[in-house]
């Protein structure tokens, strides 16, 4: 009796101990996710607040005369400097002109030029435009360069942060949305860099992937799923297949560089090459959608086409196929995505170069919209930390809109049988 | 009436045989597509070795495997200072390894907890804004987390590593490794998840008959048996870890340390492989072929990863269907 009555308090005293193990096991888990998901979010605010300056760019109100001599040099920059000199007259020295012309972008001559080329009239007038300022400047406007600073530490010169205050009294100087960033190509200068140009390559090496990975990887899906005798051979194609989908991006890479450069002898940096290796890349993902989307229709639909007298081709063709079709588009549509967002394999072929021209064919030179991510975060200028977190940006939305996209499909076409 | 059955007939005929021929053409696109893939394997291994092959006839190799100096500066000419280009690879495979332990370390418990509780404890609705969440790590581009732990949490760490008077490196293992930790949970949780959903019930039941909390039910009923699965999947995680390049490129360092001190810089071999390759060479260099026996060797680790994790999680799901 005595003995039993010391059994159950000690089993009452360990139950104590075990409901708390119980729930310290519980938060570990709970912990384990918020750990996750705070990372994720950090990591989207870190993103998110560097980038989102860069949708803007600060512009300055000049007062420019297109005489007609600048104009017939194709000195746009001239005149530029001309208006700066009229606009900050006290400015006499060479040195302090230099450091004055470096307030504005070197590439604000090209927004006269365009301006020029849209209105021939205006050759000869005086008009006032909103011009881009240099990074610097912009990095000023924008707080990013501190003011308190001794000034051999920062970037901006006290002469130069004068003017800029001048600027300021004047209202000539503002943040105005950075149309160049969503229409220009890549650029040494942050302000003139835009991500247009890696978005088209983007979009031919996708274009190119897509062309090929697609119909290849539903037409192997149907021989494996619905033709293919079960033996030997037929397993080793599907181990192949699964073991593709997890080797590591960078062997395509280099698969690319010695099969498609060096033996096919097909251009560098060109988005043919580029969307070959994605689509070799992503055909084992999409052959694995496409498969699992054919093995959901259900045998009777076979059975009745069969049934009444329908070949085994005509059967998959007229009935298996556009049952399972939005679900092999949802499944390609991810794999898309994920060939969107692939850098390394890109590196190895040579769409790492520095292209400032905009790309208008699979055969031009380009990189793509990750691999300018790569490329910006590399640069030291402050002003290219702000646009490599724009360019993520940008690319997260298209990853997001995809994903809604390829949801969506599922949603509208998802049936139970 | 005897004519005209026969007739009908050589109507019909002509157009069969047609249809026939179409269709045995269009299977023999069909197989002739899915071997893309298997020409794929091929093409990825003949490159691999052809390139190899030619590298270890420049360098033997044992000097390859198991040497400890790696610099693939060749000299430009011949009297030139300490460029005789030295191809050890033992430190890019001790760099890729301190890396990818600390990815592991990160994600394999984080992964496998939060697979537990989202598979044991979590209600349903937790559940479904939970898992797309964790999906979404798994989606965003590797060249993203490599801006992150490149320009944001590399200079926090050093910045902490400053306030309590310990050095870390701007490129430091330890940043690249924690970011690809982050990087793997969803790949260690959806599959410990399925491993662990797998497991039947009356396994459970048994257990809490016999009076075990349900934590002690998962740590010593549901874990063991769920065991395999995980495995597979930690596996494939390591896997993917070893051949992850973009954040080892824009976090990790370029030179070959032979360190396991996460604070300091260290080198991987999809590191090395990016800067040999990408600027302009010939193609014919010791430098250029390295990168292919770089390749090589992580092609055949992975593979070998690969091969084994998916034969776990092949048998495994056999095991309870």
């Amino acid at each position: 009796m005595n003995n039993q009555s010391t059994n159950s308090e000690r089993i009452q005293a360990g139950l104590k101990k075990r409901y708390r193990a119980e729930k310290r096991f519980q938060y570990y888990g709970i912990a384990a996710i918020a750990i996750a998901i705070a990372f994720l979010l950090i990591m989207f605010a870190a993103i998110g607040i560097r980038g989102v300056g860069a949708f803007q760019q600060t512009h300055i109100a000049l007062t420019v005369t297109l005489d007609e001599a600048h104009v017939q040099d194709n000195d746009w920059q001239g005149i530029v400097k001309a208006s700066m000199r009229n606009t900050f007259p006290e400015v006499t020295s060479r040195r302090d002109k230099k450091l004055l012309y470096k307030v504005m972008s070197s590439g604000a001559g090209f927004d006269l030029q365009a301006l020029v080329k849209e209105t021939p009239s205006l050759v000869g007038q005086t008009k006032t435009v909103w011009l881009p300022s240099s990074d610097d400047i912009d990095m000023l406007m924008k707080g990013s360069i501190d003011r308190t600073v001794a000034e051999d530490d920062r970037r901006v010169s006290d002469k130069e942060i004068a003017w800029v205050d001048q600027l300021i009294d004047k209202d000539a100087i503002e943040l105005q949305f950075n149309k160049r960033f969503f229409t220009g190509g890549d650029s040494r200068e942050p302000e003139l860099a835009g991500v247009l140009g890696s978005i088209m390559g983007s979009f031919y090496s996708l274009l190119v992937c897509f062309l090929l990975s697609f119909p290849l990887g539903i037409m192997a899906a149907m021989y494996l799923e619905e033709f293919a005798p079960k033996n030997k051979w037929t397993d080793m194609v599907e181990v192949n297949i699964n073991n593709l989908a997890a080797v590591p991006s960078i062997v395509y890479g280099l698969l690319g560089m010695a099969l498609f450069l060096n033996l096919f002898i097909l251009p560098r940096s060109a988005p043919l090459v580029g969307g070959m290796v994605l689509a070799l890349m992503t055909l084992p993902t999409i052959i694995i959608a496409a498969r699992a989307a054919m093995r959901a229709v259900p045998p009777s639909i076979r059975e009745a086409a069969l049934g009444i007298g329908a070949s085994p081709v005509q059967t998959v063709l007229h009935h298996v196929l556009p049952l399972a079709l939005p679900g092999m588009l949802t499944g390609t549509i991810l794999g898309m995505a994920r060939a969107l967002g692939e850098t390394a394999p890109l590196l190895m072929i040579g769409m790492v170069a520095f292209i400032v021209d905009i790309p208008t064919g699979i055969m031009d030179s380009a990189t793509a919209l990750p691999v300018q991510i790569f490329l910006w975060a590399d640069s030291p200028e402050r002003a290219f930390s702000e646009r490599t977190s724009a360019a993520i940006i940008v690319l997260l939305v298209f990853l997001i809109t995809m994903n809604l996209g390829a949801t969506l499909l599922r949603k509208m076409f998802e049936r139970r049988w | 009436m005897t004519t005209a059955q026969p007739k009908s007939l050589s109507v019909g005929q002509p157009s069969r045989t047609l249809q026939k021929t179409g269709e045995r053409v269009f299977k023999w696109f069909l197989i002739a597509s899915s071997m893309v893939a298997v020409l794929t394997t091929a093409g990825i291994v003949a490159s691999l070795l052809f390139e190899s092959i030619y590298f270890f006839n420049e360098v033997p190799l044992t000097d390859f495997l198991f040497g400890l100096q790696w610099s693939p500066q060749t000299a430009m000419r011949v009297d030139q200072v300490g460029s005789s280009g030295a191809f050890g690879a033992v430190p890019l495979f001790t760099g890729t390894l301190l890396i990818s332990a600390i990815a592991m370390v990160v994600a394999v418990p984080i992964g496998l907890f939060a697979a537990i509780y989202l598979a044991e404890y979590a209600h349903g609705s937790v559940r479904n804004w939970v898992k797309p969440l964790l999906e979404i790590l798994a989606g965003i581009p590797t060249v993203v987390f490599g801006f992150f732990a490149a320009l944001v949490l590399a200079p926090w760490l050093r910045g902490a590593g400053e306030a309590v008077g310990f050095d870390v490196s701007s490129e430091s293992a330890l940043a690249a490794g924690l970011v690809m930790g982050i990087m793997i949970i969803p790949l260690i949780s959806s599959l410990s998840d399925d491993a662990i959903n797998a497991v039947p019930q009356a396994m459970r039941d048994g257990s809490f008959g016999v009076g075990a909390t349900k934590s002690e039910t998962i740590r010593n009923v549901v874990l063991p048996a769920a065991l395999p699965g995980i495995m597979g999947g930690i596996l494939l995680a390591a896997s993917r870890a070893i051949g992850e390049t973009m954040i080892v490129v824009m976090a990790a360092g370029l030179t070959a340390n032979l360190t396991a001190n996460p604070f300091e810089a260290v080198t991987t071999v999809t590191v090395q492989i990016v800067t040999l390759l990408t600027g302009d060479q010939e193609f014919d260099s010791a430098k250029t072929l390295a990168a292919f026996a770089l390749g090589l060797v992580l092609f055949l680790i992975t593979l070998a990863l690969n091969v084994v994790a998916l034969n776990i999680v092949k048998k495994y799901r056999e095991q309870y269907e």
